[in-house]
């Protein structure tokens, strides 16, 4: 409980960190503020316009001040509103988030259904062919950069065969493809990973207690052994979660997918600041969180950071 | 005795390492055309005894422009991990051997930076900066360097304790000497293998975000970037999509084997 209370509040105080430094990173931004949002296509603005704007915005106020408004409506949720559709930011945001949420879990389900047989068998056959098929699929996976596989899939299942659409959302053929690529992206490191862990546990003293003991391999296999393995395995998933979220990124840009990381990659390229600035806060608390949850979802499934916890203090 | 093992076994691998980058990194002398050169007569033709690979959308030469492109990616990651080593070398071996607040601090910060993925770091920062290669490899910079200081620091924690350093410190050699002699010989193994086993993955890196078109800028032949340019044309001229992934994935291939090897080797955990 300590453990949580404690990281509580460093999470507290990083917030604080990240929005001291959005705020300045917002400050530091090229180009009138005032003048990017009135500016909508082409219409001259006044200078009473200007002027009665910056006033609103509490321009003429010393930056300690601003940065309190700014802070105030930070705890708000109010980011301002983006320079190109002029929507609020964190409305845009929160419409766009679930795609990407979608996106994260139909590559995670891929990826666990590629990477548990593979890295299974791969264990079990171990320098056999089997053995050496995986391990291959786990190299190329992992020197294969993943939009231009992404490009291949669209070559193929959309524009060869016209199985699957190419880009957009909607339908749950959209995220096929998509979902396809990133777990496949993702899965080579974990098959690596469960084919190492599974090895190591298999030579254990207690594999050849059980065996001793003529319990069936079988059972040794899924009772014991397999058990003990997922859990470096759930540890490291654990930590690459974040990785998982940014591979969405590139995958999203590929297949015209509307979701948060699209949305930064067309905001940074037109120089959209608030929209920056708020997936950049977004982002960072989101991962921060993700990462406080693993830490106590390890320390629940794994007795031994738990009591090494204790002896440090 | 590391750095004899590591001399002898491994020489004949790191030899075809080093030639293969070499060759990559030179071989733009070997361009028949010039990869930025546009002509416009000889646009989307396919590859031939003129043009090995073929042309792009503006006529120019692709295979000119894969192995520029090379030069381009190869020599920014290794432009990247040259840079991050000098910092986190020099940082690591400073905050191991002397330790204390410094040490705890850097440490900190340091796990603040590895808490985000690096594809995270590197889209915050363009976001930050704006989109370019120069900021690209900030970016990458920012990302890296902290696994390289832990690297550096956990091996020179685990030889401080060591009898011979305590010899060395009896026998009056300076804080500086220690470090040089003693200590970088056992650095050097470590990180090389590390940075290896990153190369692959920073090309990885460059790659992509010039692709989502935050890295490199046209008309710069990077093969990310090269993908990027040509996805309308795609369907009409496939080897436009095939010749630069392949490019980029075996290059990836090499570094990762290499760094397989060199990890299985020297038992490191990075």
């Amino acid at each position: 409980m300590i453990q949580v209370a404690k990281r509580f509040i460093e999470f507290i105080i990083f917030l604080l960190l990240l929005s001291f430094i959005s705020f300045i990173f917002i400050k530091l931004a090229p180009g009138d503020p005032v003048k990017q949002m009135l500016q909508v296509d082409e219409v001259s603005v006044t200078k009473e316009q200007i002027e009665a704007l910056r006033e609103e915005l509490k321009l003429h106020e010393p930056i300690y001040v601003q940065y309190w408004y700014w802070l105030k409506r930070f705890f708000e949720f109010d980011l301002g509103h983006s320079y190109i559709t002029k929507q609020p930011v964190v409305s845009e945001l929160l419409s766009r988030f679930p795609a990407t949420i979608t996106l994260t879990c139909t590559s995670l389900i891929v990826m666990i259904l590629i990477s548990i047989p593979l890295g299974t068998l791969s264990a079990l056959y171990k320098n056999k062919w089997v053995d050496h098929i995986c391990r291959l699929f786990a190299l190329v996976g992992s020197s294969i950069p993943s939009f231009w596989l992404g490009l291949l899939f669209i070559e193929l299942f959309a524009v060869q065969l016209g199985l699957l659409p190419s880009m957009g959302k909607g339908t749950i053929q959209h995220v096929i493809l998509p979902s396809l690529t990133l777990g496949i992206a993702m899965s080579a490191v974990y098959v690596r990973l469960l084919r190492s862990s599974l090895l190591e546990s298999l030579n254990e003293d207690y594999v050849k207690a059980a065996r001793a003991r003529g319990i069936s391999e079988k059972r040794i296999f899924l009772f014991h052994v397999f058990r003990r393995s997922l859990i470096p395995v759930i540890t490291i998933f654990g930590m690459s979660l974040g990785s998982l979220i940014s591979g969405t990124v590139v995958i999203e840009v590929l297949f015209a997918y509307p979701g948060i990381g699209k949305m930064v990659v067309d905001a940074i390229i037109r120089r959209d600041y608030p929209v920056i600035q708020g997936y950049v806060l977004f982002i960072t608390i989101l991962i921060v969180l993700i990462n406080i949850f693993v830490d106590i979802c390890c320390r629940y499934l794994n007795p031994e950071i738990r009591l090494k916890g204790v002896e440090r203090r | 005795m590391f750095r004899q093992m590591y001399w002898t076994h491994s020489r004949t691998l790191l030899f075809i390492l080093f030639a293969f980058f070499l060759v990559i990194l030179t071989a733009p002398l070997l361009a028949p055309y010039d990869p930025l050169q546009i002509n416009m007569n000889e646009r989307l033709l396919k590859p031939s005894a003129e043009h090995f690979f073929g042309t792009d959308y503006l006529g120019r030469d692709l295979f000119s422009r894969i192995l520029a492109g090379g030069q381009v990616t190869v020599g920014t990651s290794i432009l990247v991990l040259g840079i991050v080593l000098l910092i986190g070398v020099p940082l690591g071996m400073f905050s191991g051997f002397v330790g204390g607040r410094f040490d705890r601090y850097l440490m900190r910060i340091i796990d603040a930076f590895l808490a985000f993925p690096d594809f995270i770091v590197a889209i915050v920062l363009s976001g930050i900066l704006g989109p370019g290669m120069l900021n690209l490899i900030f970016a990458i910079v920012v990302a890296k360097w902290g696994s390289y200081v832990r690297l550096v620091r956990s091996t020179v924690l685990s030889e401080k304790e060591k009898d011979y350093i305590l010899m060395a410190v009896v026998n009056g050699l300076s804080t500086f000497q220690i470090i040089r002699k003693h200590l970088l010989p056992h650095v050097v193994g470590n990180v090389f293998v590390l940075a290896t086993l990153d190369l692959g993955k920073i090309i990885l890196l460059i790659a992509s975000l010039s692709y989502i078109g935050l890295g490199a800028q046209p008309p710069t032949p990077e093969w990310g970037a090269m993908l990027n340019e040509s996805t309308p044309y795609f369907h009409t001229s496939p080897y436009l999509m095939f010749i630069p992934g392949i490019a980029i994935m075996f290059t990836v291939l090499v570094s990762n084997l290499a760094g397989d090897v060199l990890r299985d080797r020297f038992d490191v955990k990075g």
